[in-house]
């Protein structure tokens, strides 16, 4: 019964996507509407077939936590993503960009750098967790620390491969207007680099929230993200520990919508950034 | 610049010529990286006497030579560089051969992988490879079942508008929230239901997996240029048709791309699905029972022991590429 009621919305659901889809605003109000279509499914199959709170809670009851929780959830907000994942996004791409500045310069060194800046890059990086805990105590020096080594390689490697991504004929043609070095890298070299590095960015952004979170189950103070994740699902207080996964995830697509705005404003002349069509 | 003399006579011998190019190819790409390893551990051999200073002069002052600050409480506060230039010949000397260093020196690292993993039994608990064995079968499981829920979500993406506007934002979104969070929670909350040991790993590596693989796929299937599939429309082709025969040939650099970013993002997942379960076995286990014994060396010795692990599965996926790219010709 209650299944049938359930396919039956589903299916309605998706049949007025399917017209939603053929529209001008479908580009918006299509990933709108599965979106909602989703978390209505949900809330129903919760309730119909009764799914106990420990497995699975209803949006509307993490909504409840959500709300009544304010204070706790932005004071994690602050310790976690204000200061320990921002902090090392910041000193982690800082130091990335840098070095690739640097090292750009030697063609030795960029070939000698690439190949192990990937190597790294594909590591399971948040091994170096414990170790970190370890030598910057609790706070969120450590975990700063940690997202600075997991966002310093795949920034290093994009804006590397971004600096060098220019052709003879453009190098040239700055050489005969007489521009310096200083020159040549500000508006040729960086300017070539832009999509690279805000590919890069987009990368670290995400990384920055995973090591900063998984960094406090290895020791932390009473609060932040990490923390109350592993201690209210040791106590099987699943409402809340969802309305910190929806907290968090608002902060990584806020984040990452961010930089893509700066991206769109910075490198409009990109293939990849103009209208299709 | 630098290789020229080394190369340069065997290129100029005529039939060795060939030989010459590619030595000199293997000796402009090896040896920059090579540069590099060393210089890298270099640094850490460099880093480990400040690092492990006040260790260092802890075991001069047991051993009765005397260190500047002389007490331990005097030192506590002073940092590593500066004990480590007011007494550095102690420091020097005992920074590389700790039972507990903070930083472990290479040569300690190395040894203790070796032991581990060809001094032991591979049966040990006290083997690496045992423990690497416990964390590869979830990562290849769930490996698994992402690439190919990737690949079917990606062919209904591409051949409906309405997947495609609906689905494909979600599945960008998602790549923004940090999953690694949750985890612990997955574990925990499938232990409660009854279900343990390989699936909920498998869970969380598959969805790490999944979403590299729909998002390369996607761009690989829409990879044919508009005169190729108007071709297959001129032959009545029908939809099936064209995805076998022109779709899924040229999407294969696509994928095998996206599976080496794949198969890395399932180690990881399979690693931190380790860590909620009490670290019982396993490379994630291994690391977590490392820090909470302050086991620095077999700390880093799991650390070494996965990044090997990772290396292996990519350059299996690189190696598969390769040979099947060679075989359709796509090879570059």
């Amino acid at each position: 019964m209650s299944g049938a009621l359930i396919l039956g919305t589903w299916a309605a659901l998706w049949g007025l996507n399917v017209k939603l889809a053929g529209r001008g605003f479908g580009r918006w109000a299509s990933p709108v509407l599965f979106g909602l279509t989703l978390l209505l499914l949900w809330e129903m199959i919760v309730r119909s077939f009764d799914v106990p709170t420990v497995i699975l809670p209803a949006p509307s009851q993490i909504a409840t936590a959500l709300s009544e929780n304010v204070p706790t959830l932005w004071a994690d907000f602050v310790q976690t993503v204000l200061k320990g994942a921002l902090s090392g996004w910041l000193i982690g791409c800082a130091a990335a960009i840098g070095t690739a500045l640097l090292v750009a310069r030697s063609d030795f060194l960029r070939r000698g750098l690439l190949p192990v800046g990937n190597f790294m890059a594909a590591l399971p990086i948040v091994g170096t967790a414990p170790i970190l805990v370890m030598w910057y105590g609790f706070g969120w020096e450590s975990k700063a620390a940690v997202v600075v080594v997991m966002v310093f390689f795949p920034v290093l490697v994009n804006t590397v491969a971004g600096l060098s991504d220019n052709s003879p004929m453009q190098r040239d043609l700055m050489r005969t207007y007489g521009a310096s070095p200083t020159q040549e890298l500000r508006y040729l070299r960086l300017q070539a680099a832009l999509p690279f590095i805000f590919n890069g960015l987009k990368i670290a952004t995400t990384l920055a929230l995973i090591g900063a979170i998984v960094a406090e189950f290895f020791g932390s103070p009473t609060v932040g993200m990490g923390f109350r994740i592993s201690t209210e699902v040791g106590r099987l207080n699943l409402p809340m520990v969802w309305a910190s996964i929806v907290v968090a995830a608002l902060a990584g697509s806020l984040s990452y919508g961010l930089i893509a705005a700066l991206e769109k404003r910075l490198t409009f002349w990109h293939p990849s950034q103009r209208a299709r069509r | 610049m630098t290789d020229a003399p080394l190369t340069a006579p065997s290129a100029s011998l005529g039939r060795t010529g060939k030989l010459g190019s590619v030595l000199r190819g293997l000796t402009a790409k090896v040896v920059p990286v090579l540069t590099i390893v060393a210089a890298l551990v270099a640094l850490w051999y460099l880093a480990c006497i400040p690092m492990n200073a006040q260790q260092s002069l802890l075991e001069a002052e047991r051993a009765e030579i005397a260190v500047t600050p002389p007490t331990a409480a005097e030192r506590r506060d002073t940092g590593g560089f500066s004990l480590a230039a007011s007494n550095p010949g102690q420091a020097i000397a005992r920074a590389y051969a700790q039972e507990r260093p903070r930083l472990p020196a290479p040569h300690q690292v190395v040894a203790e992988l070796w032991d581990t993993t060809v001094e032991k039994k591979v049966t040990s608990r006290r083997s690496l490879v045992f423990h690497a064995g416990i964390t590869l079968a979830p990562t290849l499981l769930g490996f698994a079942i992402g690439s190919a829920l990737g690949i079917l979500l990606a062919i209904g993406i591409v051949h409906s508008r309405v997947m495609d506007l609906s689905v494909m934002p979600w599945a960008i979104a998602s790549q923004t929230i940090p999953i690694l969070a949750i985890a612990p929670m997955i574990i925990v909350v499938l232990n409660s239901v009854g279900v343990q040991g390989l699936v909920p790993k498998a869970i969380i590596s598959a969805y790490l997996s999944f979403f590299p693989v729909t998002v390369g796929m996607v761009k690989g299937l829409r990879a044919p240029t508009p005169s190729d599939l108007d071709l297959m429309r001129t032959w009545n082709a029908s939809g099936l048709r064209t995805l076998v025969s022109l779709r899924l040939p040229t999407s294969l650099p696509y994928l095998f791309a996206s599976l080496k970013i794949a198969i890395a993002a399932a180690l990881v997942g399979a690693i931190i699905g380790e860590l909620p379960t009490g670290a019982v076995r396993g490379l994630g286990a291994r690391l977590l029972a490392g820090s909470y014994y302050g086991q620095t060396i077999q700390i880093w010795s799991a650390l070494f022991g996965a990044a090997i692990v990772a290396a292996l599965l990519v350059a299996t996926v690189a190696w598969i590429e390769r040979l099947t790219l060679k075989r359709m010709g796509l090879a570059r």
